[in-house]
């Protein structure tokens, strides 16, 4: 990457009270959001929750209806346009041109960025996915895995500086998806700052930091471990023959704000401690044994969820 | 169980009818284009026009040349638009298309009524479109023997007899009435709005219905340059489809180029640019492919109906002489009939090149204004 003036507080994303209706739907509702330039910010949100919004809003394919702040130093209603230049956006929906070549799509992309030294980069850029044999295949011919690591070739052809990934791994198969997020902490070591939108956990323990978003509001923000800590939710595990079982009396215990099966073992999750303790002492007998855990992140997002959706109706 | 279960076909026909329901324009074209074609066409078209713009080029002004002018007006097929003042006035308003009728009535034509040794009345026919003057041409066949009835009394009642004058009836531009004449170069703008509108009119819908408008819109690419960049290759699509119906038009069907290259090059290319707009407009209106193609065929029916091509343009009622002067393929086919069959120049076809400048103008913005930089 070559040397950029230092951005404002060393931010590469910065907004404020970002909000967007459609028809009489709020979408978004005042969202901040700050990444620090080269983190890697995972972005987390139930299905609908406004993550694809927010992204689109940043990278000036929708407007918002209020809110103000900045993308790599630039207005983010004013300077969409030369945002869009410095930025690399990867949709939910594989969007390159399935009738094209591989090599093909990235010319494209070269192109329409201005781009010179053009077929030295897409070579480049074929070398790094390690496609210089299959060059000229029809992207469509593709399996899910490969089509995500090109369509993340291709929005970093022109070497944004930041780069906004909406659900880049949904549906792609564990090695794809380990291989695909190396290829975005190397694209981070060099100074890339990365928004990526996520439903999977362990994508969001790998982040620098995440933003957890519901029904358009942003909930929490901060590392892994913060957020956790943040949540103040006590986990304790159950194991032993037909632990499952108690899930539907556990749940309906006082105290007892989440039971989730983890295969053979349950999850039973509460912010309270002694009414959590209270609701499992019954059950502290052979053949269940019970012991604390760390909360996963997947059991304070899902609290989380459960949470704004009380607040919600 | 397999054979034929009722159920089965309920549940697929009841999927079928509410998946129609949703999808509301198909719904409403499916319904309404029958009833708006109906009126539209059975209205409009009308095979055998009347009341068609004659200039008349009187050499003398006369009780039998009036009555001969009278005749023809009650006849009904001819209006009497114009009074040429010298041959060559009168030349150059059928040249120009403005009269679908010219007609001579000579200096002596009293006197030789008169001697009895029967004169000629010319009556030159725009014959381009054949079936534009066949009524009129079949009417005047009894036009000798009662437009000047009343005058001939008294002594002059003898020359009733037998006919007292000849009309001459001179097809021009087409004179052996050759249906291919007109046709073939008015297919040439039929084809081409058919296959450049709906080629373009799928260009935007089939990037949004794929999903790739998205990564486009996040490039830094223009508008002007996104409609630029998909049109121009059809440009030559469509020039190159010119030249095959003009090679195929001379070599098989003999269809006469007197000239007029300049216009023609200038109303092709206005033309192609136009229907490729226009293409482009429509898929920046319609939300799929499906729809796309159905706004297509609605611009492309009344562009075979009510521009010329099939039935003759001036048969049909204002109102819908008004409808096609909106649609270029009116104007494209009178510079492509006017420069092959008749040879005009610049000077004659002004107003359908500027009408097809306006029509490519206006499409334009409304594009413009229509396609969206962002997905709001």
């Amino acid at each position: 990457m070559s040397a950029h003036a230092p951005l404002p507080g060393g931010l590469a994303i910065d907004v404020h009270g970002l909000n967007k209706t459609f028809g009489d739907k709020r979408v978004v509702k005042d969202v901040d959001i700050q990444v620090p330039e080269g983190r890697i910010c995972g972005f987390l949100g139930p299905n609908g929750s406004g993550k694809t919004t927010t992204l689109r809003m940043l990278c000036g394919l929708l407007t918002p209806d209020s809110g103000s702040g900045t993308c790599l130093g630039l207005d983010v209603i004013k300077d969409a346009h030369q945002i869009k230049l410095a930025t690399g956006y990867m949709t939910q929906k594989f969007s390159l041109y399935e009738d094209l070549t591989i090599a093909e799509n990235l010319m494209f992309s070269a192109r329409v960025h201005e781009l010179d030294r053009r077929k030295a980069r897409v070579d480049q850029a074929l070398e790094r996915l390690g496609l210089t044999e299959r060059r000229n295949q029809l992207a469509g011919t593709l399996s899910g895995g490969w089509k995500q690591r090109m369509a993340l070739a291709t929005a970093t052809l022109h070497e944004p500086r930041l780069l906004l990934l909406d659900e880049p791994t949904a549906g792609v198969d564990p090695k794809a998806r380990r291989t695909f997020w190396d290829e975005i902490h190397a694209l981070s070591a060099e100074g890339l700052t990365v928004l990526v939108s996520t439903h999977y956990m362990d994508e969001a323990e790998r982040c620098h930091e995440i933003a957890y978003i519901a029904y358009g509001e942003l909930i929490a923000r901060g590392t892994a471990a913060e957020v956790i800590a943040g949540s103040h939710l006590v986990t304790f595990n159950g194991e032993g023959e037909g632990v499952e079982r108690l899930a539907k009396a556990l749940a309906a215990a006082p105290g007892v704000e989440m039971v989730a099966p983890f295969g053979a073992t349950l999850h039973v999750s509460g912010t309270d401690r002694a009414a959590l303790e209270a609701a499992i002492a019954p059950y502290r007998q052979a053949p269940f044994r019970w012991t604390e855990v760390e909360p996963t992140l997947e059991d304070v997002f899902i609290r989380l969820m459960d949470q704004s959706q009380d607040n919600f109706r | 169980m397999s054979g034929f279960s009722p159920t089965r076909i309920g549940a697929v026909l009841i999927k079928e009818f509410k998946q129609l329901t949703r999808d509301r324009l198909t719904y409403a074209m499916m319904l309404a284009l029958p009833i708006i074609q109906l009126l539209l066409f059975g209205y409009a078209i009308n095979s055998e026009p009347r009341h068609l713009p004659t200039a008349v080029l009187i050499q003398e002004d006369t009780v039998f040349a009036r009555s001969v002018v009278a005749a023809l007006k009650n006849s009904l097929y001819f209006e009497f638009a114009a009074q040429a003042r010298t041959p060559a006035e009168l030349d150059e308003m059928i040249r120009r298309g403005d009269v679908q009728f010219a007609i001579t009535i000579p200096g002596d034509f009293t006197r030789r009524v008169a001697r009895g040794d029967t004169p000629q009345i010319l009556v030159e026919a725009d014959a381009t479109d054949p079936s534009a003057t066949g009524g009129a041409v079949a009417a005047l066949a009894s036009l000798p023997n009662q437009a000047l009835a009343r005058d001939l009394t008294g002594a002059l009642s003898a020359r009733q007899a037998k006919a007292p004058f000849e009309v001459v009836v001179h097809r021009r531009y087409n004179p052996e009435a050759v249906t291919a004449y007109n046709i073939v170069p008015g297919l040439l703008g039929v084809i081409l709005s058919m296959t450049l509108v709906m080629m373009t009119s799928l260009s935007v819908t089939r990037e949004a219905e794929r999903g790739t408008m998205e990564s486009l819109l996040a490039t830094p690419v223009e508008p002007i340059e996104v409609m630029v960049g998909k049109l121009a290759p059809y440009v030559l699509v469509g020039l190159i489809q010119t030249v095959i119906i003009l090679v195929i038009a001379r070599l098989l069907f003999n269809v006469p180029m007197l000239g007029g290259w300049t216009g023609l090059a200038l109303g092709v290319a206005l033309f192609i640019v136009g229907s490729l707009a226009l293409g482009f407009l429509i898929s920046t209106v319609a939300q799929s492919q499906l729809q796309a193609m159905q706004m297509s065929v609605f611009y492309i029916l009344p562009s075979i109906l009510l521009s010329g091509f099939m039935f003759p343009f001036r048969g049909m009622p204002g109102w819908a002489q008004a409808i096609g002067e909106v649609i270029p393929v009116t104007h494209f086919l009178r510079v492509v009939r006017g420069a092959l069959l008749k040879g005009q120049g610049l000077g004659d076809m002004w107003r359908e090149l500027v009408a097809l400048s306006a029509f490519v103008c206006v499409v334009t913005a409304i594009a413009m204004a229509r396609y969206r930089r962002t997905l709001d």
